[in-house]
């Protein structure tokens, strides 16, 4: 079905391939250092939600495992070797990121929006292929938007408009996906919207996903593993309930909460009691 | 933001596009954006004979046609090959070059305001060009060095040297649009001081000598203009149309084109240095000829639709209407006025009518 299948899942061990590294990873703006010495893999076929309060760094983590940002020391490691190392456009073919609200130049069509995904696969002979052709539009059907190919992505609404990018990203066709807070300035459907596109991408696409979010309920109900942060350090990596915790609430959020089982889904459910200190 | 908006407004347009496929080679062929350059291209064609046969000795179509195969009577010969000319093809080339410099400086700088002319890259080439014209004359030093140096080769250094500085003070890891345009208009009126303390210090024939170039003009253009142009353009022009499809990825900003596998830095750097040559080769030939890489851009965009100024439709609209505006000041005008003046005359309520009958708001 996807590429991953035809690559080994698991290692001589038996546990899961590892795909994507932080290995000791210092990351810096200039002198402000807002990581340090962190360590993160991502294994194939895993769907990992990094959550953390604002300015833990979270983001700053993605960036940098997208090789948007070049750790200051240590490394990132894609499929075994060193990021910094490997053409930027062979990691394009193999890990797709969408950044924190992307802006499309006015007039921009849905269906430009996505071909340009197939960047990477493309030459300045071979611009538009049959494969690009194919592979645009099973990426516009799956995400619901063939209906709205023709329209310029400014005219769409906020909801819309995150889904044709995630169609880029799909066009993209990368086995990994990186997303920065894709459900930004989104109501509460368009937000369970885009998250449920994200886990279909997992589940019957086979992507392997890390995303930032902030809702710790969904990302709770969505994601199969969460990565605790505060101040730049992983405090907790696992799964939603054994992350979830009252303790780790007052540790990492100074927030006093009571945990409960989600409803719905059964997923650890946080409901806010008040902030601490 | 509602969900339901009509896009088929005017201004708007979704472009029906054909996909062309030949042995391994493959391309989206859209409609608009291969006819517009099409019909610049025939109009050109038109309005460059009507200004070879124009003037004060005026020529017939036919006289033009034979004289440009060789067999018209040598005087006929001598005005059209040797005067005219020269001067047509320098307006084509400072159009094209202007035109192409523009698109790919306002896609670069996600910003309709940036141009050549906004970014100051025209007033160092022009206070370069000004201090030539006006201590060339004088027997200082300095004066001897720039007079020697001569006014081409002075105004690209200038605009070349300008462009540096633009980017040494707005490189920030990259370059942002907004930070380079701040930049560009501080440096554009420090190069502007310049040539207006240089123009109260000189006298007065040299005053009127400057003038005349800072507006831009094809008057006296021979063919040791046209070659050099010519030549520079046969580099840069094809270099531009190779970035085309990055320059496509490179509108997404830095994170989203990096992304998608783009060498940002090193594409960035490629597409201003382009803009940069092409416009400061332009001004060495003509001088700083107002406007076209401001306006046309942004004309080439709205009518041949897409998500950013085309760089083919951009650079044939722009040697259209550098030549159209030199066939207006030549010949309708009563007063024979620098080609600069006109350009901006045309361009600027062309723009304006497009933008009031448009809904794209900028870019």
């Amino acid at each position: 079905m996807t590429a991953t299948l035809t690559k080994p899942l698991l290692d001589e061990t038996g546990a899961p391939r590892v795909r994507l590294a932080a290995e000791q990873v210092r990351l810096a703006y200039g002198e402000n250092v807002v990581v340090d010495s962190l360590d993160l893999a991502l294994t194939d076929g895993s769907f990992t939600a990094i959550v953390g309060p604002n300015g833990c760094g979270k983001s700053t983590l993605l960036r940098a495992l997208g090789r948007l940002l070049r750790p200051s020391s240590g490394q990132v490691v894609l499929d075994g070797k060193p990021i910094a190392k490997t053409p930027t456009r062979e990691v394009a073919k193999v890990l797709g990121m969408l950044p924190q609200t992307p802006v499309a130049p006015e007039g921009l069509t849905v269906a430009d929006l996505v071909a340009r995904g197939r960047h990477p696969h493309q030459s300045w002979l071979r611009q538009w292929s049959r494969d690009d052709e194919d592979v645009v539009a099973e990426a516009l059907r799956w995400t619901d938007m063939a209906e709205l190919a023709d329209r310029p992505v400014d005219a769409l609404s906020g909801g819309q408009r995150q889904r044709a990018w995630i169609s880029m990203a799909l066009a993209q066709g990368t086995d990994l996906l990186l997303l920065d807070e894709p459900t930004t300035y989104l109501d509460l459907s368009h937000q369970i919207d885009v998250l449920e596109l994200v886990e279909r991408l997992h589940t019957e696409r086979g992507r392997t996903v890390a995303v930032v979010l902030h809702d710790l309920n969904l990302a709770a109900r969505y994601a199969r593993r969460l990565v605790a942060m505060k101040d730049g350090v992983l405090v907790a990596s696992g799964t939603p309930a054994e992350v979830l915790t009252e303790e780790l609430l007052a540790e990492v959020f100074d927030l006093e909460a009571r945990v409960i089982p989600d409803p719905v889904s059964g997923t650890p459910m946080v409901v806010p009691v008040r902030r601490l200190r | 933001m509602t969900t339901t908006i009509s896009t088929r407004g005017p201004g708007v347009h979704t472009d029906r596009r054909r996909v062309l496929r030949i042995g391994p080679v493959s391309g989206v062929v859209r409609t608009r954006q291969l006819l517009v350059p099409l019909i610049t291209l025939v109009a050109l064609v038109l309005v460059s004979a009507a200004s070879l046969g124009r003037g004060d000795y005026p020529i017939g179509l036919t006289d033009v046609l034979r004289t440009l195969v060789g067999i018209g009577d040598p005087t006929q010969q001598f005005i059209v090959t040797e005067l005219r000319a020269p001067r047509i093809v320098v307006g084509v080339l400072v159009g094209l070059a202007l035109g192409i410099s523009g698109a790919l400086i306002q896609t670069f700088a996600r910003n309709p305001l940036a141009s050549p002319d906004t970014l100051g890259i025209n007033a160092g080439a022009s206070a370069a060009a000004v201090a030539v014209i006006v201590l060339g004359g004088s027997s200082s030093s300095a004066g001897q060095l720039l007079g020697g140096l001569g006014l081409p080769v002075a105004a690209l250094a200038g605009g070349l040297l300008t462009a540096l500085l633009i980017f040494g003070l707005a490189w920030r890891k990259g370059v942002d649009g907004y930070r380079l345009i701040l930049v560009g208009v501080g440096l554009s009126s420090v190069g502007l001081a310049g040539v207006d303390w240089l123009l109260t210090r000189s006298d007065i024939t040299d005053a009127a000598a400057a003038t005349v170039w800072l507006t831009g003009s094809l008057n006296a253009r021979t063919w040791d203009q046209a070659w050099p142009l010519g030549i520079a353009l046969a580099v840069l022009v094809p270099v531009a149309l190779a970035m085309s499809r990055q320059l496509g990825v490179l509108q997404f900003g830095e994170d989203t084109a990096r992304a998608l596998g783009i060498r940002v830095g090193a594409a960035q750097a490629v597409v201003v240095l382009v803009a940069v040559s092409l416009a400061a080769v332009s001004v060495a030939a003509a001088g700083p000829v107002g406007f076209v890489a401001l306006v046309v851009p942004q004309v080439a965009v709205r009518l041949a639709g897409g998500s950013r100024p085309p760089l083919l439709a951009s650079a044939l609209l722009g040697a259209l209407l550098v030549v159209g505006a030199d066939l207006l000041a030549r010949t309708v005008l009563p007063v024979a006025l620098p080609v600069g003046i006109v350009t901006a005359v045309i361009g600027a309520p062309y723009l304006l009518w497009l933008l009031v009958r448009g809904r794209r708001a900028i870019t």
